[in-house]
């Protein structure tokens, strides 16, 4: 055999770049990256506190390219995603966005995600762990392609009061876009108002080559309206006010978690309003139907003022129910906010008399407090300007 | 629905003080009335538009001491509340350089050894004193004093605790805790720094809003009541209301409301109706009259008593407190709204400390003397202030590429000296319109352009009276 691979390409190690990264290498002051799936993303650019103040009052860019993004397109799309997730996709229109959940046969979620319906026939599917080989298995017997879009798709997450007046500002008419509509407002540039802040805010999404031009463009319409960019810390404190949960922290995949009885359903997680028994059928919905939920994920009102991340919730001081999965102190709320799971019937039936642990290291000495928590019903962090259409300038 | 003509409290103003106990008393399931004279909530802690497209903060200006206990405890954010914290100050110099206060601890302590190597660790001491004695006042914000003669239970454990507080300091500790109470924030910063420049950045903060001077002892304590306040448990940091102070009034209102309480806007209170040593209402210069076992004023000491309560009805002894009660106005704004973004030329492009409080004082005997026309009943002929332009960091403010910046000077008396004759009516147009010269020049050491094309409107000037403080 003389037919030798002469040009044989290799993968990259370490960290790779998005689009944007010369961008944010640019404005980073802090020097703080994190690895965000293989890509390197910006943990702070500047501060974490002026970064999220710019989330919840002016506008700021997060880089969301690291995102998984697949296609799945034919003439069968909306059936074989309708089997896939536990929503309705029948109610979801061209040009509208879901959020949306699928779980293994056991009723635990794999991911959550956030689903683009382009078209009658045309999906984008948004997600955080790589899922080509769950979609392909997904699709056997569907006339659809599944195509990952992953490294040709760039996101940037325009999110903060003043996000639409700086796409008015650059040109982008978006004012009648209602939260989770889409439109292609330019040949290959897609924008949806949707995000992971509960603000108002905007997801843009387009080809990677475009991709710098866009963050270009957008930077010099905002700089009369504040626009800042921001790394992970920030919008990790904005989401966990907004009440969304993350992979890997308030749940576990269910196909990457090792231990047995760690996936989650979405009962579980509080998020029954997204299953629809009621559509046919659907990945787990069987087991869904079958099983009492064991643990329930739940808002925290925490007491005191250190944050309570990973803490321990007990019931009447001295029962260990539970734990903290995000614990943040909420700058807008002004109180410590968490996530926390617990074990059934706590959180459910048993709402009162529940506690966290938190050790606080002060300088050099530990301190174990035991504080109050409350669960709440509603998100810590709501405001009407979010869903108003037309926005508001600010 | 029917006008109640009694309530189980009645609260005289709706100051962010008399709003916020009106909010935890109608919280607690009692009937609640909040009058107000004038047609706006607010107090002091107000914004309203005088220039179309601008909305001013008229009085307070920066949020910090609000505490958050409160915050919390009434959910005021939602009632729209939001605090943004702004980012450091500077001083700028008349030969174009400036001292920058950052946030970011490297940096400031980079430009802090621009100045003066020495005073890079020495900030760190100062910080740990202020932050010492910080910690050992704070508690006793949300607490009420025990009264040291009596026996009741509550005055002895609020003493046990003071004691149990002062009693882990330990004697050294102890007495630097009463010499720092009651010394100068000359002295104080001349025992840690070096630099005259740098001791005058941060000497403003135990002078603004008092009657006193950087050498008056006392003042290093109201660096303290500075240092004290938290955004976001950051301790000292300040930040803007959204949409100006008046927001914070706004949600308190709110909250109010949402609670069943009721405010009445434009009609003061005209006199506490007493009977038989009690407060049983309240009449108003409309004429309506209401009536409550429980009444509370929002409105000064002085008001409260020698104004609007029939003197036979109190102690002598204690009108003549009252009466002594010293209120002396010492401070002066101007509310600036511009056409663009004034230059700064000492600043390197895109500063960071320009978004927050910013002077032109740069020495401690420079505020003395200041501090001396003052006395003398004349404004300072070289003032000290703090000023800002929020609208760099709250997009509410202006309109769009405009600016609003405000200043607070200090130090204007309230009654001003003529002739031998103190009096606030010595306040007429001239007068301010020189004092108001006086603060741009000085300003022109920031930013000499700040008076370009002066005739025309480019800088709307409003005035808020003399803020009268304690």
């Amino acid at each position: 055999m003389d037919a030798r691979v002469t040009s044989r390409s290799h993968v990259p190690l370490g960290l790779i770049p998005t689009p944007f990264q010369s961008r944010l290498e640019a404005l980073s002051r802090a020097k703080a990256w994190v690895n965000w799936a293989g890509y390197v993303s910006p943990a702070v650019l500047d501060t974490v506190e002026f970064e999220y103040f710019a989330i919840r009052n002016q506008a700021t860019l997060y880089d969301i390219t690291p995102m998984h993004k697949y296609r799945i397109t034919g003439p069968d799309a909306e059936a074989m995603l309708n089997r896939l997730v536990t929503r309705d996709l029948r109610k979801v229109r061209p040009g509208r966005v879901a959020y949306v959940l699928w779980c293994d046969e056991d009723g635990k979620l794999v991911d959550d995600g956030t689903l683009f319906r382009l078209g009658a026939q045309d999906f984008r599917l948004c997600c955080q762990e790589p899922m080509a080989g769950w979609l392909a298995d997904a699709a056997w017997g569907f006339e659809v392609s599944v195509e990952d879009e992953s490294h040709r798709v760039a996101g940037l997450a325009l999110q903060g009061p003043t996000s639409f007046a700086a796409l008015e500002a650059a040109g982008l008419g978006v004012g009648t876009l209602r939260p989770f509509d889409l439109a292609e407002v330019e040949p290959g540039l897609h924008i949806s108002r949707t995000g992971f802040t509960g603000d108002l805010g905007y997801e843009l999404w387009t080809g990677w080559g475009k991709a710098a031009a866009l963050w270009d463009r957008l930077w010099a319409a905002g700089q009369g309206r504040g626009l800042r960019a921001i790394g992970f810390e920030a919008m990790n404190i904005a989401r966990i006010e907004a009440g969304f949960i993350a992979a890997r922290t308030d749940f576990q995949p269910s196909n990457t978690a090792m231990r047995l009885g760690r996936g989650r359903s979405p009962v579980e997680l509080g998020l029954s309003r997204m299953v629809d028994f009621t559509k046919g059928h659907f990945n787990g919905r069987r087991a869904l139907l079958s099983q009492d939920p064991q643990y329930h994920l739940v808002r925290l009102d925490v007491g005191g003022f250190k944050p309570a991340d990973g803490a321990l919730i007990y019931h009447r001081r001295k029962k260990e129910v539970g734990h903290v999965t995000s614990g943040v102190w909420s700058p807008t709320a002004k109180r410590n906010i968490a996530l926390a799971e617990l074990r059934a019937p706590f959180g459910a039936r048993v709402t009162g008399d529940l506690w966290a642990e938190i050790y606080v290291n002060a300088e050099g000495r530990w301190d174990r407090r035991l504080v109050p928590v409350t669960i709440q019903s509603e998100p810590f962090f709501k405001n009407d300007r979010a869903r108003a259409t037309p926005p508001g300038l600010f | 629905m029917a006008n109640h003509d009694s309530y189980d409290a009645i609260i005289a103003g709706a100051g962010h003080n008399g709003l916020t106990a009106a909010c935890y008393l109608a919280r607690a399931g009692l009937r609640v009335l909040v009058v107000e004279k004038n047609d706006w909530i607010g107090g002091a802690a107000v914004s309203r538009s005088l220039e179309p497209g601008w909305t001013y903060s008229n009085c307070s200006y920066v949020c910090s001491l609000l505490r958050r206990e409160i915050v919390r405890d009434l959910d005021l954010p939602r009632f729209g509340l939001q605090v943004i914290p702004y980012e450091g100050g500077a001083t700028f110099t008349p030969d174009g350089d400036y001292f920058a206060y950052y946030s970011d601890h490297d940096a400031l302590r980079r430009e802090i050894a621009r100045h003066e190597p020495r005073d890079v660790d020495a900030y760190d001491r100062f910080s740990r004193t202020v932050i010492r004695q910080c910690r050992f006042i704070r508690p006793f914000l949300l607490r009420n004093a025990p009264d040291p003669t009596s026996l009741k239970v509550r005055d002895l454990q609020e003493l046990l605790f003071l004691l149990r507080r002062a009693n882990g300091l330990g004697a050294r500790e102890l007495a630097e805790t009463m010499r720092f109470w009651t010394m100068s924030i000359g002295d104080f910063l001349d025992a840690h720094f070096e630099s005259p420049l740098i001791k005058a950045h941060l000497a403003g903060s135990g002078i603004i809003g008092t009657g006193l001077g950087v050498y008056s002892p006392g003042t290093a304590y109201v660096l303290l009541h500075h240092y004290m306040g938290d955004v976001d448990g950051a301790i000292g940091a300040w930040g803007f209301a959204r949409g100006g102070m008046g927001a914070i009034t706004r949600a308190l209102g709110d909250c109010l409301t949402e609670a069943g309480g009721v405010i009445r806007t434009g009609a003061g209170v005209e006199r506490f109706i007493v009977d038989d040593g009690r407060v049983k209402g309240v009449a108003l210069d409309n004429g309506d009259i209401f009536f409550a076992p429980v009444v509370a004023s929002n409105m000064d000491v002085k008001r409260t008593f020698l104004r609007h309560t029939a003197r036979d009805q109190l102690p002598e002894d204690f009108l003549r407190g009252v009466e002594r009660f010293k209120i002396r106005g010492s401070s002066a704004k101007l509310n600036i709204a511009l056409d663009g973004m004034p230059e700064f030329p000492a600043a390197p492009e895109g500063a960071p400390f320009l978004r927050g409080d910013l002077h032109c004082s740069t020495s401690l005997e420079e505020l003395e003397r200041a501090y001396d026309d003052w006395k003398e009943g004349q404004w300072s002929r070289n003032p000290y202030f703090d000023m800002l332009i929020p609208s760099q960091i709250d997009p509410t403010m202006a309109p769009q590429g405009k600016h609003m910046m405000t200043v607070f000077v200090q130090y204007a008396p309230y009654d001003l000296e003529k002739d031998g004759i103190r009096s606030g009516q010595h306040w007429d147009d001239a007068a301010r319109q020189a004092l108001a010269d006086c603060v741009f020049d000085k300003i022109e050491q920031a930013c000499p352009d700040i008076r370009f094309g002066w005739s025309m409107p480019r800088c709307a000037r409003r005035w808020t009276s003399n803020a009268r403080s304690g």
